[in-house]
């Protein structure tokens, strides 16, 4: 028997979408020009579809120093954290975060994914719950997937739903809430207010993943928490350095005064290559850099807006009723003009995501965008106007 | 075997959502016969958890295929309050 075979009705899907001359999922990036600029197919692109928030792919601290770690450490560990994979850098990365957090500790994992897995796997013991939004990312599903915990799912930033299912679980049982910032496919920010007060009532640790949020929300750039005056209720962050932090990376930090421990256990930390140390060094130098960048945070929002307006004015069927953060999504009428728009979008120079089923909620079709800090005024209108143009040529009322 | 009440209940839950008019017996199944997609099972999930006063946790799911199982579920779950 093919074990292959079970995939035959995707393949079919997959070759039933009516793409002529891309396919969103074969995109190759030929040159990057700029944090917003690309070579791809031969064309000068806009990236619009990327997640470099704060656009520091490019920051001259950040690359100077992985060009030094790279020079004196070499291209990396060949080993755990907890062997001979944590080198100063590491440590003094881990420092950094905490400080970016004002909190105690921290530790880094190779990618956002490990990080998710490696604190829900640990946290969620067998006779524990684990709460989670049921957008949540496919790393937060997957850490449930990993654990022992009893997984209860509550209906999306719903915190009534959140509340009724909480009411029926032991009152003394272990139960950690998970919830998002920022939440990837819409671009919807969390009642974090009302979801943590409600989680803290009923005896919850919480974890708040500000993975699209980190960077550019709250005065400091910590996240939704920081932004909604909320950081108290949040036992755990956690977070990635491949979005505003511009590299690869994952990190969980928290008060606990037993949280060291979780590096003794948590096996997506233990099993796995650390960090090389040209990643960290640039991790460390944009973090410090990116708690400095009051300016560009204000700039990424008015973009986010501008765009968020435009598209709004041009009659496009927006996700969110205002900006709640730098991705804007709109919807798509479905699969075969959604496909089609992609495409063409695409051939007029604009880079953005087709976002399908099972990645988005309730079925939908989108097509999202992600704006930089370093997207010009200009290039804002000019993803708008292309937009305009796409619609009409590909026949989409707007 | 679950009661003919449980299973009348949860037959309530199901009808807005079974489009194509299936005939709703215990045997029949969410996602071949009834044709219901993942997330349309998982509003399901959570108006069944609403109207018993339940949690059927995630991890129990997998293994939910026949209206009859879910029926059985719930009233296990109920009966150890």
């Amino acid at each position: 028997m093919d074990l292959l075979d079970k995939f035959d009705s995707i393949v079919e899907l997959r070759a039933s979408l009516p793409f002529e001359k891309a396919d969103p999922f074969k995109v190759v990036i030929d040159e990057v020009i700029s944090e917003t600029e690309a070579i791809i197919g031969g064309r000068h692109t806009i990236l619009a579809g990327t997640n470099n928030y704060m656009g520091m792919t490019f920051d001259e601290g950040a690359i100077d120093a992985a060009k030094d770690a790279l020079d004196n450490f070499g291209t990396g560990t060949t080993g755990s954290r907890v062997l001979n994979g944590t080198y100063g850098g590491h440590k003094a990365l881990e420092a950094a975060i905490a400080d970016f957090y004002d909190m105690e500790h921290c530790m880094v994992f190779s990618t956002g994914y490990q990080a998710n897995l490696g604190m829900i796997s640990a946290l969620g013991g067998k006779d524990d719950y684990v709460i989670i939004d049921a957008d949540s990312h496919a790393s937060i599903y997957d850490g449930c997937s990993m654990g022992n915990a009893t997984i209860v799912r509550f209906k999306h930033n719903d915190y009534e739903n959140l509340e009724r299912r909480l009411r029926r679980l032991p009152e003394d049982a272990g139960k950690l809430l998970v919830v998002e910032g920022v939440y990837s496919m819409l671009g919807d920010a969390a009642p974090l207010k009302e979801i943590l007060e409600i989680g803290k009532k009923y005896g919850c640790m919480t974890l708040v993943d500000e993975a699209h949020s980190m960077g550019f929300c709250g005065e400091n750039g910590r996240g939704v928490a920081e932004q909604l005056g909320v950081e108290d209720l949040v036992d755990f962050y956690l977070g990635t350095f491949s979005k505003s932090v511009g590299t690869v990376g994952g990190f969980a930090v928290s008060n606990h005064p037993k949280f060291d421990v979780l590096r003794f256990v948590s096996r997506p930390y233990i099993f796995t290559a650390s960090l090389p140390p040209s990643v960290v060094a640039s991790a460390t130098k944009s973090i410090e850099a990116i708690k400095r960048s009051g300016n560009r945070r204000a700039h990424l929002w008015e973009n986010a807006r501008r765009l968020h307006d435009g598209l709004k004015n041009a009659g496009f069927n927006m996700c969110t009723p205002e900006a709640q953060s730098p991705i804007i999504a709109v919807h798509l009428p479905d699969v075969m003009q959604g496909t089609k728009f992609w495409e063409r979008l695409l051939l007029e120079g604009v880079y953005a995501n087709m976002a399908a089923p099972p990645a988005t909620p309730a079925g939908m079709f989108l097509l999202r965008i992600s704006v930089c800090a370093q997207h010009t005024t200009e290039q804002i209108d000019e993803i708008i106007a292309r937009f305009v143009r796409t619609a009409e040529a590909v026949g989409m009322d707007v | 075997m679950a009661k003919a009440e449980t299973l009348e209940t949860i037959y309530g839950l199901i009808a807005p959502i079974n489009k194509k008019g299936i005939d709703l017996k215990p045997g029949a199944t969410f996602a071949v016969d009834l044709e219901l997609d993942s997330l349309t099972v998982m509003d399901l999930v959570a108006e069944i958890e609403d109207e018993f006063d339940i949690v059927l946790p995630l991890n129990m799911l997998p293994d939910l295929e026949t209206i009859e199982q879910v029926a059985d579920a719930v009233e296990k779950i109920v009966s150890e309050g």
